[in-house]
């Protein structure tokens, strides 16, 4: 299974090089995508004819010589949330079953200028609303680590397509840990950038306040050539912010040090989880960071408002799926109301059509100040609680989740518990903070996932944290046994 | 505070859903239990106090951005109402929306 090198900046050189071109790596992971992806069910669409052509038109710009970008030719997949023209995209839902855009996502497009080659689009929690991957119209994911396992959610295809070898690197996206959170299950590294960073111009919307592109890679180091061909500003996305886009590949270099804040609720999880965290602490303060212990008690409230505000958001932005101009409708409709109601709640999973009534409850006229807006004062405190906690400290650390990968069905029975999958990652999206997820250790054969938030715009920092970290541990190098 | 029967009926109507299933009492059940045990989950937040807080919409202090008032060209109509479910002459077909003796 590991012929070929697995980190972007080792692909690129194998490429540049003419060890392998594009057009046989690409054949590559799409005979492995073939072989082994119904153990996994981790694409809803393989491009196995586009993808041969664009391979082919890598190799020849290779060829050619001059402004070979930087992914040229090399293979990733994208989760199913962001438009590609031409190509169904579905969000794992029955409600866009079919559904063709006429137009790429600002990050499709980014990545298919830097010569990325696409592999096809990868399974998901259904819109984005979930923590498992279960939640699909096409079919749960399962971990490759184990398969009667989770890969996490929302971007359980990318990271279970990715921990298998089916590609080289994924894209996902995170509105309450739906990247950071399948990275930790899968032993992958996830960057959810600072809110606004990346455009979120064509990838469908669940959150439009909390919702950000991310990475998920094998390392900090492809974390950050990815990001760099995805952030920047978009007109066509107007929270998209105009700020320069850093170099995120000299931000890898080895950190001064850093004042390192660990979060003591973020420890909250299993023996194992605890136990790697406070070894990775050791890890990084011999080389030269310095560690302090601190309570966010707003953050850590941060889940009962984000259950109101994305719900709140998501009833909103899903108010479009009525059966009238694209997407599912039902048959014989009765009248207007009929059709818009019955396409709706034939082709809608139970977890969205949940979050759609608790989103329409806290907006409703007699719950809105003591539901919504609280909520929204509630999301002021935690950004100023974070911002007061930077002043003090430059990255705070905890654990990613509760405990390693979970069984398909176990929290299937209270959404509520389901929920808490989220519970670390949830306030860096509230606050539009940067965030990583590294892989931090091994329990039982599953992997664990250590978290970084960084203040706005700091995602270089975090970078370089991450990077050093897996300069001296080997964590990220692990992969599943696939025979 | 919690959702009853009344309230969900109410809910469902304002979000355009209906249960689809046949057994549509045991769906109820389960659905205001859902609900129930998420709003205990958000009522977590009455812990804190909000008083004098501004509330927050967004992570970020932005003015929304403004392009030239210049003619642009748009999508592709075509293009843009290619999977449409039903078409005619480039409007989307529906049930006639407007009823004699309306029943709403």
């Amino acid at each position: 299974m590991s012929e070929i090198p697995s980190s972007l900046s080792a692909l690129s050189r194998y490429l540049a090089t003419s060890k392998i071109s594009s057009v046989e790596l690409t054949e590559t992971f799409l005979s492995r995508i073939r072989e082994y992806d119904s153990r996994y069910n981790s694409f809803i669409t393989v491009t196995e004819e586009s993808a041969r052509s664009a391979a082919k038109e890598a190799d020849s710009i290779r060829a050619r010589g001059n402004n070979v970008p930087a992914l040229c030719g090399i293979p990733i997949a994208h989760k199913d949330l962001f438009c590609t023209r031409g190509v169904n995209t579905t969000c794992a839902s029955r409600m866009l079953e079919g559904y063709v855009p006429p137009f790429d996502a600002t990050v499709v497009e980014r990545l298919k200028t830097h010569g990325a080659v696409m592999l096809g689009k990868t399974n998901m929690d259904e819109f984005a609303m979930g923590s498992s991957n279960e939640h699909s119209a096409f079919g749960a994911v399962r971990n490759p680590w184990d398969t009667d396992r989770v890969p996490g959610g929302s971007s359980g295809g990318s990271a279970a397509a990715l921990a298998a070898g089916l590609c080289a690197a994924a894209t996902a996206t995170d509105t309450g840990g739906s990247a950071r959170q399948p990275a930790a299950l899968c032993g992958l590294t996830a960057l959810k950038p600072s809110y606004g960073r990346i455009s979120r111009y064509g990838m469908i919307a669940f959150a439009s306040s909390l919702d950000q592109a991310s990475t998920l890679t094998r390392s900090a180091e492809d974390a950050a050539w990815l990001l760099s061909a995805m952030a920047g500003s978009d007109e066509r996305d107007s929270t998209c912010v105009d700020v320069p886009v850093d170099d995120y590949r000299a931000a890898l270099n080895n950190p001064s040090a850093m004042r390192l804040g660990v979060v003591n609720d973020w420890l909250d999880a299993d023996q194992a989880s605890a136990t790697a965290i406070e070894d990775a602490l050791l890890v990084l303060e011999k080389a030269g960071h310095k560690i302090t212990r601190i309570d966010l008690p707003r953050v850590a409230l941060g889940i009962s408002a984000y259950y109101v505000l994305a719900c709140a958001e998501c009833a909103s932005n899903l108010a479009r799926y009525d059966g009238v101009r694209y997407g599912y409708r039902c048959q014989d409709a009765r009248s207007i109301e009929d059709l818009m109601v019955r396409s709706r709640s034939e082709s809608l999973g139970a977890e969205v059509q949940r979050r759609i009534l608790i989103g329409t409850f806290v907006l409703s006229s007699g719950y809105y100040d003591a539901y919504y807006r609280k909520a929204q004062q509630l999301r002021r405190l935690i950004c100023e609680e974070f911002k007061k906690a930077f002043e003090d400290v430059d990255i705070l650390i905890g654990a990613t989740t509760t405990g390693v990968a979970f069984r398909l069905g176990e929290k299937s029975a209270s959404p509520t518990e389901m929920y808490r999958e989220d519970l670390y990652t949830i306030p860096a999206n509230l606050a539009g903070l940067p965030a990583m997820s590294v892989p931090v250790g091994m329990s039982s054969g599953l992997p664990l996932g250590m978290h970084l938030v960084a203040p706005y715009l700091e995602e270089g920092r975090l970078l370089a944290l991450a990077n050093q970290f897996q300069q001296v541990s080997d964590w990220h190098t692990r992969t599943p046994a696939i025979s | 505070m919690s959702i009853d029967v009344t309230v969900l009926e109410k809910l469902m109507r304002l979000a355009y859903l209906a249960p689809v299933a046949d057994d549509t009492s045991q769906a109820q059940k389960r659905a205001l239990k859902n609900l129930n045990e998420a709003l205990s989950l958000i009522q977590q937040m009455n812990a804190v106090d909000t008083k004098g807080v501004e509330p927050m919409a967004h992570p970020l202090d932005i003015v929304q951005p403004l392009r030239e008032d210049k003619v642009q060209t748009s999508v592709d109509r075509e293009a843009l109402q290619k999977g449409a479910p039903e078409l005619r002459d480039g409007f989307y077909t529906v049930p006639r929306v407007v009823e004699e003796d309306s029943e709403r």
